[in-house]
């Protein structure tokens, strides 16, 4: 069984200074990783829900009849076309479609907890903790491969 | 004196104008006339903030409101309901998660250590889709859902917190934390145990939700609550912070079967992040009491839509 915290009880009285200068640092550089994470989702909302209301505008103008008399349903059923492989959405964002860029904003939404996981590999190395860098960069790996998984599957 | 006079009569005259609006949309639905994309998109964005706030808080993210809406009000192909649900789901958990993670409410080490069970569980459930009965499999997981909720109301008088820890895995990664709850007004301090009992749920819970196409907070808490004796609060701001990556890895298959729908996805996106960043100010000041009993009410709602499932 191990016991509590190695923190909570350092083994010498005189090696009791320099063990609080370690954790002190220790935390601060927590704090610095928590940061860094807090911003990475941050910046992946924001900018990707800007991109997708500049795209529900972009829709709206170029299709005046969605604010008179014609029905959402159907642009809410599955016959209507949307992108949805890349090289749709890239020709949709090149003739400038509104669809097109809030697909783009909807794909940024989605790589944000994808970028997370990436950034915390290294804000784990730059805490010197092996172990996490080692779960976080699996957790990256199954969750790329997940993506080929999901091209392969469809 | 004149402009806060000019501005109330403003914010008066807005909120006529949003009542008739409502009332137009109410008759819209009631007598199935055609409503336009507009109104759809503002009607779904308002209706997506309250589904943002309740995910966040309970750490579900906002499909359980979002896929009824959809289906139930405005008829819309379950699939692509899904699709939107996936998409809720991702904009719930980074929308609260930059504050929780901030405000040391998500246990960042335990939520990382157990993506890795979410995540593999989540590409085997892709695997095991055309194998498995899924009838079967809702009457199984709202047995399970049920027993939780059950499990987790037993709970409500105390928040077990450990003082001490002997779990080896826990320890060595040391995954223990501490939290400022603005409720109680101090710090809570807490150890984790449990991480094999842990690790093996959370695999379960990618599973399902890779199997069912529901979000995976509904065991991910629980879980975290029971089996680790994590505070109420801390477990369901670290579900939240890991919903987003297990729905972001069955993302990529829905996109490409396309159901992902620009006009559905755009307001529900939009919405549920407006709504979570709401909750995620809200959760710190809300007792954990409080919290737990929405989470068990909305659980036992789920466990019964389940049960309806598979019957």
């Amino acid at each position: 069984m191990v016991g509590p915290d190695r923190q909570d009880k350092p083994g010498n009285q005189d090696e009791d200074a320099p063990q609080d200068e370690y954790a002190r640092r220790q935390d601060e550089k927590v704090r610095k990783v928590e940061t860094v994470i807090s911003i990475v989702l941050r910046t992946g909302v924001v900018v990707s829900v800007i991109v997708i209301v500049v795209g529900l505008v972009l829709s709206f103008l170029h299709h005046p009849e969605y604010l008179s008399h014609f029905s959402y349903k159907s642009l809410a059923d599955s016959h209507y076309r949307f992108p949805d492989t890349l090289s749709g959405l890239f020709r949709a964002l090149s003739k400038g479609e509104g669809r097109g860029v809030i697909v783009l904003g909807l794909a940024l939404l989605i790589l944000t907890p994808v970028m997370r996981v990436a950034v915390s590999i290294f804000a784990f190395a730059y805490q010197e903790d092996p172990i996490m860098v080692a779960v976080t960069t699996f957790v990256l790996l199954v969750l790329v491969s997940s993506f080929f998984l999901g091209k392969a599957g469809s | 004196m004149f402009i806060i006079l000019i501005s109330l009569v403003y914010v008066w005259h807005l909120r006529l104008i949003l009542l008739i609006w409502i009332c137009t949309v109410v008759r819209t639905i009631l007598y199935d006339i055609i409503m336009n994309p507009l109104d759809f998109v503002i009607l779904m964005f308002l209706i997506s903030i309250v589904a943002g706030v309740l995910g966040s808080l309970i750490g579900l993210g906002g499909g359980v409101v979002v896929v009824p809406v959809l289906t139930l009000i405005f008829h819309v192909d379950i699939r692509l309901a899904i699709g939107a649900s996936i998409v809720s789901v991702i904009a719930t958990s980074s929308g609260a998660a930059a504050a929780y993670v901030r405000e040391r409410m998500t246990n960042l080490r335990t939520g990382m250590f157990l993506e890795i069970a979410t995540t593999t569980g989540a590409i085997t459930g892709a695997f095991l889709t055309t194998i498995l009965p899924a009838r079967f499999l809702f009457i199984l997981f709202g047995v399970v859902l049920a027993y939780s909720g059950v499990a987790m109301y037993a709970k409500r008088h105390q928040d077990r917190l450990l003082a001490v820890s002997t779990d080896r895995i826990a320890n060595r990664l040391n995954l223990h934390g501490s939290y400022y709850d603005e409720a109680e007004q101090r710090e809570i301090s807490y150890k984790v145990t449990g991480t094999k009992p842990g690790l093996a749920l959370m695999y379960v819970a990618g599973m399902v939700s890779a199997l069912l196409g529901i979000g995976s907070g509904a065991l991910k808490v629980p879980a975290m609550d029971l089996a680790m004796h994590l505070p109420m609060k801390v477990s369901t701001a670290t579900s939240n912070f890991m919903i987003g990556v297990t729905a972001a890895a069955s993302a990529g298959v829905y996109f490409a079967r396309g159901q992902i729908d620009p006009v559905i996805a755009a307001p529900v996106a939009a919405g549920v992040l407006g709504g979570a960043t709401v909750g995620s100010l809200m959760l710190g000041k809300i007792e954990s009491k409080a919290i737990r009993m929405i989470f068990v009410v909305v659980l036992m709602v789920i466990a019964f839509e389940m049960f309806q499932r598979g019957i």
